[in-house]
């Protein structure tokens, strides 16, 4: 399908392209294998200015929007989930900063963060999963710092990054309005992180937690003032939502080129399983469902990048249509692949196995049908 | 510091097809793509702004289209590019392309020239020290590591059958380099937007002080022929049976009838 995009938008879909063909087919089985972070495609990644796309252009960035970050996302989400998350996750963890951040605190890290400095964004807790309100990470003002104790839990790229993102609670009395957002740095005398989570998929991303035991960080790390921690992590996510989309499009992408690939190959009964109608429907199915998820995935986008404030409906329900197909079309794809599907010397039992967290992290698919179920009634309401 | 690198523009394909007339590759139709060697001596010219003051230029010729690969040069991050243009420059063999080349060197000023060690098309591996000779200055060839470069003089690894000698030399010089020379960088984005504005200057006939006598198809002494896939005859092919043993003795047997060994 054409989806009309801008020469740069092709450029930055074609660089991300040749690092995925080049860069990450030929080691996604041995990083999934071997739990390994991908620290040379990072670099790759970086070194060809993809970490600049997302920021902006006054701090050394591109100042590209969510379409183009999202087109990124989508042709590494194809070769390799587990990369694209360990990528993704930079944009997520640099938001707080690019959209409530001081000019000071700009200058400092988004331009570092630009040619590739890794970011990560922490905000689940054990008992703070969908209800993000229950965080129980406290930050203490004392005299010019803030005192920092608690355990985030499941942060990507916890040990790899230099810069955190995190909310914690500057006045439980308040609730909600009581969390804040702090920037802390790697090295930091009382941060550091749990032990590395062994995953069903994405196993080349790092998934720890971050442990703060008497953390103590400059008040000049606050971003924007306390009390905007939750309206900060809801507006991150909100950014973000479109970048899940694209990876569930691009995992879904993946996995259908394989199966594709395969039938016209396979042959059963004398002739390729590509021929048999049971097959033929599969196929449609998924390609018909992957643009679908595709064109609702841009035209979120599209309207993000518009400027468009309320976009919390349209992203949700990017996220949450494209990542059900994404599962759907793995678990397809692995069915067309049969035994050989299952097996690890094919790809797709990888991108089974990975497409799964996308249902679940920054918001599982029940919560994201809360959120465009909240809006759809407060558009009713607002037309009385 | 001003590093000329030479790049050609080849068929990115593995199936490369003959015109049986005129005994040349068919380039038309055919996707294209910076000879693999020549990237390498793009990244070691790329490389060195980072050590000395350098300015790059990417230098080729060929037919207007090569322009995309010396956009590609600039993407990756040369300084500049120039297309040596021109029908009058068709059909030139190794020795054409070597003196038409060198010209424009001359023309352009250089303090270092760097090559791909051959193209792989042509695989002749000529054009790099004809040029060296023909600008009478030294030259290094299969260049696997550059281990000093300073504003007057280079010390270089030549890559031999056994092993690599080390030589040094005064600029100006010229080097052919080998892919263990370095990885060749990806182009950045940044790259490829400036690569998308660069204005890329055209040299014609007209621009240089050359013979017409030496350019060309006329300035060419190289004529092919003919030019054939080698075939491959199976008919005198052997299969021995038995153990590893028997198989060796066997083998050696039929290798001495045939006066092999």
């Amino acid at each position: 399908m054409e989806y009309l995009l801008t020469e740069e938008q092709q450029m930055i879909r074609d660089s991300a392209r040749q690092i995925a063909e080049e860069k990450v087919i030929p080691v996604r089985a041995e990083l999934d294998e071997k739990e390994e972070f991908p620290h040379e495609i990072m670099k790759n990644l970086a070194q060809v200015d993809l970490f600049r796309i997302f920021i902006p252009e006054a701090y050394d960035g591109l100042g590209t929007g969510s379409l183009e970050l999202a087109l990124a996302i989508e042709e590494l989400s194809r070769a390799c989930l587990g990369v694209a998350t360990s990528y993704s996750a930079n944009a997520l963890g640099a938001y707080p900063i690019i959209l409530n951040g001081s000019e000071e605190q700009k200058q400092k890290y988004l331009p570092s963060i630009a040619s590739g400095t890794l970011t990560a964004f922490g905000l689940t807790e054990a008992n703070a999963g969908s209800d993000a309100a229950g965080i129980q990470t406290t930050a203490v003002k004392d005299g010019n710092d803030y005192i920092l104790n608690g355990t985030k839990q499941w942060i990507t790229n916890a040990g790899e990054a230099e810069v955190y993102t995190v909310i914690a609670v500057t006045d439980r009395s308040k609730g909600a309005r009581g969390a804040s957002a702090l920037i802390v740095e790697k090295g930091t005398p009382g941060f550091s992180f749990g032990k590395k989570e062994a995953k069903l998929g994405i196993r080349a991303s790092s998934t720890r937690g971050l442990i703060f035991e008497d953390c103590r960080i400059p008040k000049e790390n606050l971003i924007g003032r306390e009390g905007l921690g939750f309206i900060i992590a809801m507006r991150t996510l909100d950014n973000a939502r479109t970048g899940v989309a694209a990876q569930g499009v691009g995992v879904a992408q993946g996995a259908f080129d394989e199966a594709l690939k395969y039938s016209r190959q396979r042959e059963q009964f004398g002739s390729p399983i590509s021929s048999f109608q049971a097959i033929q429907h599969m196929l449609a199915d998924m390609a018909t469902h992957i643009e679908a998820a595709r064109a609702l995935t841009y035209a979120a986008c599209r309207q993000l990048d518009q400027g468009g404030k309320n976009v919390a409906k349209e992203a949700a329900m990017a996220k949450l249509f494209a990542t059900d197909v994404a599962m759907k079309v793995a678990v397809d794809a692995v069915q067309i692949l049969g035994g050989y599907g299952y097996m690890r010397e094919y790809p797709v039992e990888k991108m089974m196995r990975d497409a799964k967290i996308l249902q679940i992290y920054e918001g599982t698919n029940q919560i994201q049908r809360n959120v465009i179920a909240q809006a759809l009634i407060k558009e009713a309401a607002a037309k009385r | 510091m001003k590093v000329i690198v030479c790049i050609k523009q080849v068929p990115d394909s593995s199936e490369v097809k003959i015109n049986k007339e005129t005994n040349t590759l068919i380039r038309e139709g055919v996707p294209t793509m910076i000879n693999p060697f020549d990237m390498h001596a793009l990244e070691a010219a790329i490389a060195m702004k980072e050590q000395v003051k350098a300015k790059v230029t990417a230098l080729t010729m060929g037919p207007p289209q090569a322009e995309s690969s010396l956009r590609e040069a600039i993407a990756m991050g040369a300084d500049e590019a120039v297309l040596i243009t021109d029908r009058a420059f068709a059909g030139a063999d190794t020795l054409a392309t070597s003196y038409t080349l060198s010209k424009a060197i001359q023309t352009l000023g250089f303090d270092l020239i760097l090559c791909g060690k051959q193209t792989i098309e042509g695989d002749t591996a000529q054009v790099g020290p004809e040029m060296a000779e023909m600008l009478n200055i030294p030259h290094i060839p299969y260049v696997r590591k550059i281990e000093e470069l300073t504003d007057s003089h280079i010390k270089a690894h030549r890559l031999m059958e056994d092993g690599y000698d080390c030589i040094e030399s005064p600029l100006p010089v010229l080097l052919t380099v080998v892919r263990e020379l370095n990885q060749p960088r990806l182009p950045s984005l940044r790259g490829k937007m400036a690569a998308k504005k660069a204005v890329i200057k055209k040299l014609t006939s007209a621009d240089l002080v050359i013979e017409p006598n030496r350019i060309g198809l006329v300035g060419s002494p190289t004529k092919v022929r003919n030019i054939f896939y080698p075939s491959h005859d199976k008919s005198d092919r052997q299969m021995f049976d038995g153990t590893p043993e028997e198989q060796v003795e066997n083998l050696l047997v039929a290798l001495k009838s045939m006066r092999c060994v």
